[in-house]
């Protein structure tokens, strides 16, 4: 039976969370995100599941909070904001290193620096290219609704744990703010000491007689084994990329142009469709779910049949360029963004798509 | 007496006075001639051993010279970032509260860039054990001065002596957690000595035993010798760390039973 509820975006997160058997969450408030760890601490997940629930003394803590229960088997996240995740990129490094699956959200603000509290789509490329050090990358998943962010919980720990690399829910300030309808499934219980042994032979849960001691690091000094292990992480991201690619279309059958966005800023593209379409404007929708792996295929398929492309970002422009590679230059793509914590608006969409695209 | 000193006696059972400690792997160390990194490791195996503990044990290796401790003990074990090991054993306990953990940490790790995450799980009481070995210098980045360096202390990042007026002071921070309402024992020992070497065991008995009884945190600081990083040879630096370092890092239980000693 799914349970219908009203509720904020962070709300979802954590109450998802408590459901889909989440061991751990590790967090440090920073808005506009804190309604996950104060949701969490009202409802209080031990009682319910045994899920853990610890405000730490920072994002580097809260990171490595996560990386030591993952390295655990355990299935543990934390959440931030822009200059939060901006402190995690360390630990997340170190996970992707060392093949630990977690889930991290970032609730995004706009930036640089301090910024502002307003949502933003401005960690695109930290979020999809890296964002610390090394040659590697998270899944990035980007909801639009409440209910997405509900669902991304247990989806982003399924492909964590699938491939042992870190999961990130790529939101912004809009949706993690605003209530809408959200379905839950019921609670899964989590996993015991016993399944983690099996599921994750990996784990460090305390060697017994019957293996060998396990190892949880990043590190391997000698350059020839180095080598090695990155073209392994290598392979698994081309896997990743095989496997892995979620979008959505809107409109696009009969689409002569085509709006590409991801959380609130295609909300307001499927609205500007509405409003270009009455002017006779046959213009669609394709929103990338997953930014990485990011659907390079679909998006050449798409610049093949359609006349122009507008990239609508909340950013001076990061997608855009996963857009132009992918369509290899076959026709116009252009960028329409606004930054600071500004949410375009529909009409201007399309005031812009006729000026850049149909117009230019 | 003497004809009795052959091969295949030293080797007989009976006559074993020193063996390796069951719980290290065969791996060889890869410590400088006299470092007590190598020391501390074995007894903390030694008392994983004797505790029975091995499969409920797992241990966080830091980032210096101890940084691939986990090839030496033959346990689970996480490989943390520079300075981040009490937050990891902190979720580690959290989500497994039967397990032993403990967090294995040089004076640069523990005391200057993971000092925010020392304080904050002492201070929450975490039920874990902390192993602080506290040589005075960044060993394994080629003797940098560290937040440990005593006064005067030449480093390759204070070649003309440690300046407290530019540099700073040393950081007793093992004094300092004491002070935190969370820490259960805080000890300072060291391992240059048989003597000293017992001591240090039984302080580290005491932490994990503290763990069983779910006690709250304990902290076992090792003063320590680093010949590499002081430039002198391991004699020399064991005699230099007994007449400097241990007036300024004085041994001995710091608190006990959650009461200050000293
Ligand atoms: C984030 C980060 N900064 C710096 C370093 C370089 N580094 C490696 S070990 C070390 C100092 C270790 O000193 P200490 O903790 O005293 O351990 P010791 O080698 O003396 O046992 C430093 C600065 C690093 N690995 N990571
Ligand atoms: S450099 Fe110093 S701390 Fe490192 S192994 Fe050598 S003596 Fe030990
Ligand atoms: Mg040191």
């Amino acid at each position: 039976m799914r349970e219908l509820k009203l509720m904020k975006g962070n709300e979802a997160i954590s109450e998802a969370a408590i459901r889909v058997g989440c061991d751990g969450y590790f967090g440090y408030p920073i808005t506009p995100q804190s309604e996950i760890l104060e949701y969490l601490m009202v409802e209080k997940p031990e009682e319910i599941s045994g899920m853990i629930v610890l405000q730490a003394e920072s994002e580097l803590a809260s990171i490595n909070m996560v990386y030591a229960g993952a390295a655990c088997g355990k299935r543990v996240m934390t959440s931030s904001s822009s200059p939060g995740i901006s402190l995690m990129q360390e630990g997340i490094s170190y996970m992707a290193g060392a093949e630990l699956p977690s889930l991290i959200v970032n609730v995004v603000r706009g930036g640089p620096g301090l910024g502002t509290i307003q949502p933003s789509q401005s960690d695109y490329f930290q979020a999809t290219k890296g964002g610390g050090h090394g040659d590697y990358h998270i899944i990035v998943l980007a909801p639009s609704s409440v209910q997405e962010m509900a669902d991304f919980v247990g989806l982003g720990f399924d492909l964590a744990f699938k491939y042992r690399n870190p999961a990130m829910i790529l939101s912004d300030g809009a949706i993690g703010q605003m209530m809408e309808k959200v379905e839950f499934d019921e609670h899964q219980p989590r996993f015991t000491e016993e399944e983690i042994r099996k599921n994750t032979p990996w784990a460090t849960v305390g060697k017994t007689p019957d293996r060998e001691r396990n190892i949880i690091t990043s590190l391997d000094l000698d350059p020839a084994r180095q080598e090695i292990h990155n073209i392994k992480l290598q392979a698994k991201y081309r896997k990743i990329e095989e496997n892995e690619v979620r979008f959505e279309k809107i409109a696009c059958d009969d689409a002569e142009y085509i709006f590409v966005a991801y959380g609130t800023s295609s909300r307001i593209c499927q609205k500007a469709i509405q409003l270009a379409r009455e002017k006779g404007i046959k213009v669609g929708l394709f929103r990338p779910i997953t930014l990485y792996p990011f659907p390079v295929k679909e998006i050449k398929e798409l610049s093949k049949k359609v006349k122009g492309i507008l990239s609508v970002e909340m950013s001076a422009g990061q997608m855009i360029e996963d857009i132009r590679l992918a369509a290899e230059g076959n026709i116009k793509i252009e960028h329409f963004g606004k930054m600071g914590g500004i949410i375009h608006s529909p009409a201007e969409v399309v005031e812009v798509l006729e000026q850049k695209i149909i117009g230019g | 007496m003497e004809e009795n000193i052959t091969k295949e006696n030293i080797r007989k059972k009976e006559n074993i006075v020193y063996k390796k400690t069951n719980l290290m792997t065969d791996k060889v160390l890869s410590y400088c001639p006299g470092c007590g990194h190598g020391t501390t490791h074995r007894i903390i195996m030694e008392v994983v051993d004797e505790m029975g503990i091995q499969s409920e044990t797992l241990g966080i290796a830091p980032v210096g010279c101890s940084v691939l401790a986990y090839e030496f003990m033959n346990i689970d074990m996480q490989e943390a970032a520079h300075g981040r090991a009490p937050a990891m054993a902190t979720a580690m306990k959290r989500l497994m509260p039967e397990k032993y953990i403990f967090s294995y940490q040089g004076d640069g790790d523990l005391a200057a860039i993971g000092t925010a995450e020392t304080i904050h799980a002492c201070n929450r009481g975490e039920n874990i054990t902390i192993i602080f070995v506290n040589n005075g210098i960044y060993g394994m980045t080629g003797g940098q001065m560290a937040p440990t360096t005593l006064p005067g202390m030449k480093s390759s990042t204070s070649p003309y002596g440690r300046d407290i007026v530019t540099m700073g002071n040393p950081l007793k921070i093992t004094e300092l957690i004491a002070q935190l309402p969370g820490t259960y024992f805080v000890t300072r020992q060291a391992v240059h000595t048989p003597a000293n070497v017992r001591k240090t065991k039984k302080a580290i008995r005491k932490a994990f035993e503290n763990q069983k009884l779910k006690k709250g945190l304990s902290f076992v600081e090792v003063v320590s010798n680093c010949s590499s990083g002081w430039k002198m040879t391991p004699v020399q630096a064991n005699k230099w760390m007994v007449e400097n370092m241990f007036p300024f890092y004085p041994l001995g239980d710091i608190k006990v039973d959650r009461e200050l000693v000293k």
